[in-house]
């Protein structure tokens, strides 16, 4: 039977098991949205702003592995996409985005809503698509869907000119995907295997260095497979929190800027480093020149672009974590008597030295609410159980130090592109995802305000989000550089008007709760889980000059830290 | 394991880099995107469909040291539409170079530079009464002489392809068996 583009389309997206898709309507797809009217197997998800779709989209993707999809319209519906493409992009989320765009004998005329979809997100996407036949439709969206999971996966756009979506052709799924220009790897090299094999059982002071490419690749039981049979100590990025237990005391914590004290240290001094699905980020080396002077290093990453980019490596494995660590497991499994076990053991006692500053130590007897005790109670009134999302700043900081993570895929956060506004649509996609869990937003009243308009999102598909808005009343960490770095000019880092953020949230038809003293955290924590059906903003005011320690400026060395 | 000092990744190198590129609209403003976005320094580009419709070969000049100019290959290989790259640099090859000069040619310069068209092997493809164009193909160096010959000779207009390159000897770098 023949069918119409939007027809194919609901059927491709059927095909790939999608069950959500996120968007906002326009113009040049009311033939998509008039197909999505007629079913319901996708349901369509309406957001209030079309990057609100795309982080919903990607905490989604973020929060079950699977792709998000993402429908908005041409013009600006595409251009306000972008931000959220980018995000996706910078860190490697799975996401397939349908533009709509002007009719075909309309495209380079400056047509009304006309932009150069393709062209603007080229930079931002790992592969995008113009469909000129609607004849090509299903084969685009098999490979659309095939390079954006696969690999290092990836938002993919697909640009579709109204037209092709009236067109009618025969429509038959592709079964198999085969494309001559693109063959991402898989299993790692033997013989790098071997030779990495070889540094990490002579190691004498080892450091396992995890991000969020275990994640991706779901490559968690092996990666604790891979430290607990060590018995190294592991530190893993802002991205890759939650692949190896918090809770482990094998686990140092986060590393980088904002990383703790042992963590960066144990990174300085080691010399056999060993980096699984990381990417050498400048938020985790700090100064290269000074970056892990004595370490031979060992990279496993999937993407051949990302090994010796920033950092040069010894060991370089080019594969998927999961079967690259596999592999090594194997051959570790074979060891019987290590013959670093003294080394090792006199290695962990000068990490406890460091351990034993205790560098995430706040103020206990404050009278104001800090922002790390809101966080602890916050993972203590949820067993460390919630789905954790975050804007970007001061409070994701705190959240990444203070929520202990456990497990994979259940910290949620731009950490590529730090784009402020992700925190709240994410977390709409994550509690769509898994609709009976706690799902908890960590905000700023800066933040928050970026995307505020998705409350409305949350109250027309009842998601009983808990926002946890720390409010100072500044943007916090532009505040801190400020106060660090420019002798506290605080130049546009605070709002002279600020909203009733219970007000607001009740105008939205949520519960807002106002908390101003330390005692009524726990309590106002425990009254919003309670509330299982309802969204209940939690307006925190929080220690307004509060400080992220420890610190690591710029230019400096993982060694060279602002402590408390 | 020994890690010598290696002091040749500091130094800057020219490259000539081989690619073959799915023939469809965009290719070329994703590899030229690449460049300008992680700011590359590319010399010059050529692009045409080959033998084979679908396909298009770019030969592509840029400069760096070492370390960049493998990760200039290693993301222009993360292309989606990249089949296969080849950075000639690293083995013997043939390069050409077309070169095509409109020259004022009057009085004593018109004999001029008819002998240096000679001794570039190159031709004389148009003709007026005051002027000449010529032709002539080459590896780069060659084509630099030939415009250095020319200095004292007025020029009214260069046009260079940019460079062509393919690996020497029985293999090809296509997708077909040789």
């Amino acid at each position: 039977m023949e069918l119409t583009g939007a027809e194919i389309i609901i059927e491709c997206l059927k095909a790939e098991g999608i069950d959500y898709v996120f968007g906002y309507p326009g113009g040049a797809v009311l033939h998509i949205y008039d197909a999505f009217y007629k079913q319901d197997d996708v349901q369509h998800i309406l957001v209030r702003h079309e990057q609100g779709a795309t982080h919903a989209a990607d905490g989604y993707a973020r929060a079950t592995g699977k792709p998000g999809v993402v429908l908005v319209t041409s013009g600006p519906g595409a251009t306000n996409a972008v931000t959220g493409i980018a995000t996706a992009y910078m860190d490697s989320i799975p996401m397939i985005v349908i533009t709509g765009q002007v009719p075909s004998h309309l495209i380079g005329n400056d047509a009304f809503q006309e932009v150069d979809s393709v062209g603007i997100t080229r930079p931002i996407v790992k592969h995008n698509f113009l469909i000129n036949d609607v004849k090509d439709m299903a084969l685009i969206f098999k490979k659309a869907f095939y390079v954006a999971t696969t690999g290092r996966p990836g938002p993919v756009v697909i640009d579709i000119p109204k037209d092709i979506t009236a067109e009618k052709t025969e429509f038959e799924y592709p079964s198999k995907i085969e494309m001559r220009s693109y063959h991402p790897t898989v299993k790692g090299h033997n013989g790098q295997i071997r030779r990495a094999i070889e540094l990490i059982k002579s190691a004498q002071r080892p450091m396992i260095y995890s991000g969020g490419g275990v994640i991706l690749g779901n490559g968690s039981e092996q990666l604790r497979t891979f430290t607990r049979s060590l018995g190294y100590p592991i530190t893993q990025t802002l991205m890759g929190l939650g692949a190896f237990p918090a809770s482990d005391p094998l686990s140092l914590g986060m590393l980088g800027m904002h990383g703790t004290y042992e963590a960066n240290m144990s990174m300085h001094h080691c010399d056999v480093l060993i980096a699984i699905g990381a990417r050498f980020d400048d938020r985790v080396t700090g100064s290269l020149e000074k970056f892990c002077p004595e370490a031979k290093i060992i990279h496993i990453d999937v993407d051949p672009a990302s090994i010796s980019k920033n950092v040069k490596v010894d060991v370089p494995i080019v594969g998927e974590v999961a079967p690259v660590l596999d592999a090594i497991n194997a051959e570790l499994a074979k060891i019987t008597e290590p013959s670093n076990l003294g080394a090792i053991e006199k290695w962990w006692a000068q990490i406890n030295e460091w351990r034993a500053q205790d560098c995430l130590k706040y103020d206990q007897n404050s009278k104001i609410i800090k922002p790390q005790y809101v966080v602890e109670e916050l993972y203590k009134a949820t067993h460390g159980d919630a789905f954790v999302t975050s804007d970007v700043g001061q409070h994701q900081m705190f959240a990444a130090q203070y929520y202990g993570f456990d497990k994979p895929r259940q910290w949620i956060n731009s950490g590529g592109l730090g784009t402020m506004g992700f925190g709240l649509p994410a977390a709409m996609g994550v509690q769509l995802a898994h609709p009976g869990e706690m799902v908890a937003c960590i905000t700023g009243e800066s933040s928050i305000q970026m995307c505020i308009q998705e409350l409305s999102t949350c109250k027309q598909y009842s998601l009983p989000l808990k926002i946890i808005n720390l409010n100072n009343g500044y943007m916090g960490m532009v505040r801190q550089w400020q106060e660090f770095f420019y002798e506290k000019r605080y130049a546009m880092s605070y709002f002279d008007a600020l909203p009733d953020f219970v007000a607001l949230a009740e105008s939205y038809g949520h519960v807002g709760i106002k908390v101003e003293k330390p005692e009524d955290v726990r309590p106002a924590l425990d009254e919003a889980f309670k509330q299982k059906d309802r969204l209940v903003f939690l307006d925190f005011i929080t220690d307004r000059e509060e400080n992220v320690y420890p610190m690591i400026p710029t230019g400096a060395g993982l060694n060279e830290m602002i402590l408390v | 394991m020994v890690y010598e000092a290696d002091n040749s990744e500091a130094v800057e190198m020219k490259h000539i880099i081989s690619i073959l590129i799915e023939n469809e609209a965009g290719a070329l403003s994703r590899v030229a995107g690449l460049f300008s976005a992680r700011a590359y320094n590319i010399e010059s580009l050529t692009v045409a469909p080959t033998d084979d419709p679908s396909l298009s070969r770019m030969t592509l000049v840029t400069s760096g040291t070492d370390e960049i100019v493998e990760q200039v290959c290693k993301q222009l290989n993360k292309l989606i539409d990249v089949v296969k790259l080849v950075n000639l640099t690293d083995d013997v090859h043939v390069e050409r170079e077309l070169i095509l000069i409109k020259v004022k040619a009057e009085n004593e310069a018109r004999d001029e530079v008819k002998r240096i068209v000679d001794i570039f092997n190159g031709h004389i493809i148009d003709m007026t009464d005051t002027t000449y164009t010529l032709e002539v193909t080459g590896d780069s160096e060659k084509i630099d002489a030939l415009l250095k010959a020319l200095e004292h000779i007025t020029m009214l207009e260069v046009v260079r392809s940019g460079q062509l390159g393919m690996g020497r000897g029985a293999k090809g770098m296509g997708c077909k068996p040789c």
